[in-house]
């Protein structure tokens, strides 16, 4: 009779090895994701913002084509459709490597910077036009009014809401699952139909992921009470 | 392009329906009108028992919404997938899976928004309501819900892209959503994926895109007679 809930075997040896990798992986992939994400948020936010229809129109564009398809069919886009586009040559690196994970980088970054680029676009818009106005008159142009002046009163109101997406970049990683990135929700299967052991995989499996949420939760918090906004 | 919507559309469409189970884009969007109705009227008690009075009330609650929060869908699917027939003590099919998961998952999200609207009526009017003879249950019922449902409007809409979304996870337990359809037919057309998924993303992009540009007016109508209304 083995005993109804047994956590020991997934606190070491071989399954509790591969959840470790499992959590590793997603947060690698959490981690990269974020890095680049951040930067083309940015990007995105000041080309919406910029004096010129064109460019404002296709960051709209940009935006709006990938908050409104699940990050599901993007994944299976980028695995699957994207690659048969490239040349030959460049397809057979690629698939040398690790396509997996470089796919569901793509599809985490660009999701996670359309959400992002959102909440920037919305701290600049905080930011009172006489800020703007004012560095333009003193003589520095756009991109400086906006590096010097407009942005790092931003950004301070745009942590929060970047923090909370943070926490669906982490949670969205479990969908890399689907095409095969053994992250913490592939590995919590894979030790599940190893030991039939399904509740404790489950549960190691879920009590990361909360865990994790909720440390971000506590950094917003923390954020929060520690620099709050500044009315002016 | 046009060769692969004119062989396939149908079963896009519908699945093998009539000759099979019903599946494709119908299957998704019958799965989350159901999710999102049946979530509903669970994400109002959530809703209210966050800013209930009583702290045994308010408590439980708080702790489920905080964890069904910090978890990924996919993990909340699993556990359905899992444990609901030994729950249940029947088998249950992906249809029922995918929907238990999605309406506890819409749930907590539900139950923030609902938050939210309450907090955001005003004491005044409680305590109007109140002070005029009505219960906590009553003012609750009959003056606060109605105006909180009215100002959600919108988000319900939204909330209602954001499912349509996460009815692609379906795919992961087999449940022959549009998604799922879409590799199915990847697989015997073998030679187009990219157009495939193309196509998945477009019909995603036409349906959610049009829904939330509906909240986007929904929104903008409302603050525009709650303006009408004030300066009458």
């Amino acid at each position: 009779m083995t005993p109804l809930f047994d956590l020991d075997l997934l606190l070491t040896g071989t399954y509790h090895d591969w959840l470790v990798a499992g959590l590793i992986t997603s947060l690698s992939l959490t981690g990269i994701s974020l890095a680049l994400a951040l930067p083309l948020a940015i990007i995105i936010a000041l080309i919406r913002l910029s004096p010129v229809k064109v460019l404002q129109w296709s960051g709209f564009a940009f935006v709006e084509a990938i908050r409104n398809v699940p990050l599901l069919a993007h994944m299976l886009f980028w695995y699957f459709g994207a690659p048969e586009l490239l040349p030959t040559a460049l397809r057979e690196w690629l698939y040398a490597r690790n396509i997996e994970a470089t796919s569901a980088i793509i599809a985490l970054t660009l999701y996670t910077a359309a959400y992002m680029s959102e909440d920037v676009r919305s701290g600049i818009r905080s930011i009172p036009g006489q800020q703007f106005e004012a560095a333009r008159a003193l003589g520095f142009s756009f991109v400086a009014s906006m590096r010097l002046v407009v942005l790092p009163q931003a950004l301070r109101v745009t942590i929060p809401p970047l923090i909370s997406q943070t926490l669906n970049l982490w949670k969205d990683t479990s969908i890399a699952t689907v095409i095969g990135v053994a992250e913490l929700m592939y590995q919590a299967a894979k030790v599940e139909s190893a030991t039939f052991r399904s509740f404790e995989a489950l549960a190691v499996a879920s009590a990361c992921y909360l865990g994790m949420s909720l440390l971000i939760t506590g950094a917003a918090g923390w954020y929060q009470g520690r620099f709050p906004v500044r009315t002016a | 392009m046009i060769e692969l919507i004119d062989t396939y559309w149908l079963y896009f469409l519908v699945g093998q329906y009539p000759h099979g189970p019903l599946g494709g884009l119908a299957l998704t969007l019958i799965l989350a009108v159901l999710g999102l109705l049946f979530a509903f009227p669970l994400g109002l008690v959530f809703g209210i028992a966050r800013v209930s009075p009583w702290r045994s009330v308010r408590w439980p609650v708080s702790t489920l919404i905080q964890v069904v929060r910090g978890t990924p869908l996919l993990m909340v699917v699993f556990w359905a997938y899992f444990f609901l027939p030994s729950l249940t003590g029947q088998n249950t099919n992906q249809f029922w899976t995918m929907l238990t998961a999605l309406v506890v998952f819409d749930a907590a999200y539900l139950a923030e928004i609902i938050r939210a609207g309450i907090q955001g009526i005003g004491k005044g009017q409680t305590e109007s309501a109140r002070s005029l003879g009505f219960s906590y249950l009553d003012a609750m019922r009959l003056v606060i819900l109605p105006q909180v449902v009215r100002n959600m409007l919108p988000s319900l809409v939204n909330q209602f892209v954001a499912t349509i979304k996460e009815t692609s996870l379906g795919y992961i337990i087999g449940l022959t959503e549009v998604s799922f359809i879409a590799t199915q037919t990847n697989t015997q057309v073998l030679t187009k994926p990219a157009e495939v998924y193309l196509l998945l993303g477009l019909t995603y992009f036409i349906l959610c895109f049009g829904l939330s540009r509906f909240a986007f007016w929904l929104e903008r109508h409302l603050q525009q007679r709650t303006m009408a209304k004030a300066h009458a």
